[in-house]
């Protein structure tokens, strides 16, 4: 079958690999319709998440019809279209018993590198390094789904594949992003980020009850995307940002603030070729610019919530500010498993059509161009979706 | 072997039973580690402690008498000063290690320095003012002590501890069920295999007596005889080779409650003492860079079997590369 591998740093390449096979009993094999490039690709992508093999199959964001299922799949049958959640979690141990899929503690088979790393280890994820497991992906024409009853979600055929894929990370992702910031009515919400995940992020928030959002980037179609979604904007590379919220707040600063850029933040000025240098010579692996911006703005008391990714160490952490704002940090990677009713119904109803994040549509095979158009920003992409 | 080595690992049953007289609520007190709790050094501390001694003996003796070091080596009194520089590295090294004779890095340093001395000796061949018999003598004394450095410095990178020529390990897990069915599990010793990477099989001789036979170095294999030595049922089970086995082991498994309902926390110990008494070197495959971590994996595969009836793997999955999968990840702990 057909699948993108990584090769090494903005390498990868379609290659013709073998069908996947059932490996345990609760595995599912998944026959591939729809396949998205998630901002999470870049970081491996630009060589930023370690643990990288030469042929790795990348892709987490992916759904499909089941064609075969394991002896012990109890709820999904052959024939079932289904999108997959990006982590992958038992459903049996205490984290997931809670909710918090994607700490799921059975399903990283490489659990004691990040436990080297982190302390503990999170779930395993598709096509996502071998730190969370080195699962083969989803941007491939097969993929086999481990624990297929809890990793996927029953969708009908009403609704497209553009509705409901990204059910499999982005959409969820905004949505937790947003519910961490415990959003209470008249509150002011600012988003970093204008990527798919902002824009998820911007909607959600409206929905939870934001009176405003604003919203922060550098492109202008991102921008407008941000607008069409409800929320007031600002470019960072024409006015600074600290000063505009306050404006717009009346010095108070916004409730709450969501970095939903991560660890690849971009900036005019000379903080970001210190942190670039830093990263160069691996004395820092992820510049926190977005992040540093957020706390630096949120008000007293208020939340910041990160949905964006880091991987390691970063410098000049404003750990005063956190502390004497009393302000509450919350993160970690979505528990999308836990969104997947709670979501679809929102579809069902009309209240969003995630297909308007959709930009460019491609074949498997075009996936390396996607890649670097999708990493440069060209041709107003947002979001790329590829079909087998 | 010292009557005090080999009751090492008896010692610890009969500890259990006194902790038992101690009730409940000493037990946790117990799981740490006793490796730290005794304050002794381990065997590799105590390399590193006198190849630290006898570096801040070769130190001074080149910083403070270089010419009589010459004379000894066996190469011209002109070299003073690069013999006086030697000195002082040597003095820094050694003093890193006597600071944390547990760091690696400062033995490993002291291997950079090893290589250091070896060169300028190898230099000093080629000088014809040089007594070529003593230059052999002196060599051979810096290879000798390079392979000991060698040696306590993987030994410590792996963060294996040996005392009393035993290697120990220990790790805990907590599992989200019942003491009685993990006991149960584990108790039907033929199952350790399914989470044990390193046990082929176990057979069951009888009741209390089985076969193991585990994977050795480079291809061969490892059997013992082994006996339960205690066997509570739902709290702990112990066992060790019989006496005369080719390798000497012991092991407990304790299932005690976790608070507040949560299941119960695993606790394993374990002991061996490798075969002919080397340094490791034939178990240490099994144990790879971190043996406690090695052994928490096992715990970690026991675990999946116990919440989800499997153990998660990626082996026999696609690629774009022959090696298909993640697997040598988790051999990477053993290698
Ligand atoms: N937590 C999770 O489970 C999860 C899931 C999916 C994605 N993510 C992460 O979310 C982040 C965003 O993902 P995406 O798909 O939207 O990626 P993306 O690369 O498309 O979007 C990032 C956006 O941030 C903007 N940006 C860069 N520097 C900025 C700055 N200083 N201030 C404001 N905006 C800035 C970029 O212009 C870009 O539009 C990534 O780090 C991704 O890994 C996390
Ligand atoms: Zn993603
Ligand atoms: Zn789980």
């Amino acid at each position: 079958m057909r699948a993108n591998c990584w090769y090494g740093k903005q390498d990868m390449r379609v290659m013709d690999v073998p069908e996947p096979k059932l490996l345990n009993k609760q595995d599912a094999i998944v026959k591939v319709t729809s396949t998205a490039i998630c901002g999470s690709d870049l970081h491996l992508y630009n060589g930023f998440v370690p643990t990288m093999e030469q042929g790795d199959i990348m892709g987490h964001e992916f759904m499909g019809e089941i064609v075969e299922t394991g002896s012990e799949v109890k709820d999904r049958r052959v024939g079932d279209r289904v999108v997959v959640a990006f982590p992958i979690s038992c459903g049996q141990c205490f984290f997931c018993k809670k909710e918090l899929y994607s700490l799921c503690e059975n399903s990283n088979p490489n659990a004691w590198m990040a436990e080297k790393l982190f302390g503990h280890s999170p779930a395993g994820i598709y096509g996502y390094s071998h730190l969370t497991g080195g699962f083969a992906g989803g941007q491939a024409e097969y993929v086999r789904v481990p624990f297929a009853d809890v990793g996927t979600v029953k969708v009908e055929n009403g609704l497209s594949d553009e509705q409901v894929l990204f059910l499999s990370d982005i959409f969820p992702t905004g949505y937790m992003a947003a519910e961490q910031c415990n959003i209470q009515p008249g509150d002011t919400v600012a988003v970093w980020g204008c990527g798919p995940v902002g824009q998820f992020a911007i909607r959600s928030a409206f929905m939870l009850g934001a009176e405003r959002v604003v919203a922060i980037d550098r492109f202008p179609e991102r921008l407008r995307m941000a607008r069409d979604g409800g929320a007031d904007t600002i470019d960072y590379e024409k006015t600074d940002v600290y000063d505009t919220l306050m404006q717009l707040t009346g010095g108070r600063g916004p409730d709450s603030c969501m970095d939903a850029v991560g660890l690849e933040a971009h900036m005019p000025g000379p903080l970001y070729y210190y942190d670039r240098v830093k990263q160069a010579v691996m004395s820092e692996s992820d510049r926190p610019i977005a992040l540093r911006q957020a706390i630096m703005a949120c008000r007293t008391g208020g939340t910041v919530s990160v949905p964006g990714v880091y991987g390691g160490l970063i410098d000049k952490m404003p750990m005063g500010a956190v502390m004497n704002k009393a302000l509450t940090i919350k993160t970690g990677q979505t528990h999308t498993q836990r969104y997947f009713q709670p979501l679809l119904k929102r579809i069902v109803d009309g209240q969003i059509d995630p297909a308007f994040v959709v930009t460019h549509r491609m074949k498997l095979k075009e996936a390396p161009e996607g890649f670097a158009l999708f990493n440069q920003k060209e041709d107003g992409c947002i979001k790329i979706v590829m079909t087998p | 072997m010292t009557s005090e080595q080999s009751e090492q690992p008896r010692r610890d049953q009969r500890r259990t039973q006194q902790q038992e007289k101690r009730g409940m609520s000493t037990q946790s007190a117990q799981h740490v580690p006793e490796t730290n709790a005794r304050g002794r050094l381990t065997q590799e501390q105590r390399l590193a402690n006198s190849l630290g001694w006898f570096g801040i003996g070769l130190g001074l003796a080149e910083v403070l008498a270089p010419r009589r070091v010459a004379a000894m080596v066996g190469v011209s009194q002109e070299h003073r000063t690069l013999i006086r520089m030697m000195g002082l590295r040597e003095l820094a090294s050694s003093a890193g290690i006597l600071n944390d004779r547990s760091s690696a890095g400062a033995v490993w340093s002291r291997v950079a320095g090893d290589v250091l001395d070896l060169v300028l000796l190898g230099a000093a061949f080629t000088s014809g003012r040089s007594n070529r018999t003593r230059l052999a003598a002196a060599t051979a004394s810096v290879a000798g002590a390079m392979v000991m450095d060698v040696i306590t410095a993987q030994q410590l990178s792996r963060g294996i501890e040996t005392r009393g020529g035993m290697i120990r390990i220990s790790a805990a897990l907590i599992i989200d069920r019942a003491q009685e069915p993990l006991y149960r599990h584990w108790r039907e010793l033929s199952n350790l295999p399914q989470f044990m990477k390193h046990v082929m099989r176990i057979e069951m001789s009888d009741d209390r007596r089985s076969h193991w036979v585990a994977k050795g170095p480079v291809g061969s294999t490892i059997e013992w005889d082994a006996e339960l030595t205690e066997d509570r049922p739902n709290e702990l089970i112990a066992w060790h080779s019989v006496d005369g086995s080719e390798l000497d082991h012991a092991g407990s498994v304790r299932f005690e409650q976790a608070p507040g309902g949560r299941g119960t926390i695993v606790a394993v110990e374990m002991q061996y003492r490798p075969p002919l008494g080397t340094v490791g070197a034939a178990v240490a495959p099994w144990f790879g860079e971190d043996p406690n971590q090695t052994v928490k994996m096992d715990l970690r595969r026991f675990k999946q079997i116990m919440e989800t009836g499997e153990v998660i793997t990626t082996q026999g999955q696609p690629a774009g590369r022959e090696e298909s999968t993640s697997w040598k990840y988790d051999h990477a702990v053993r290698q």
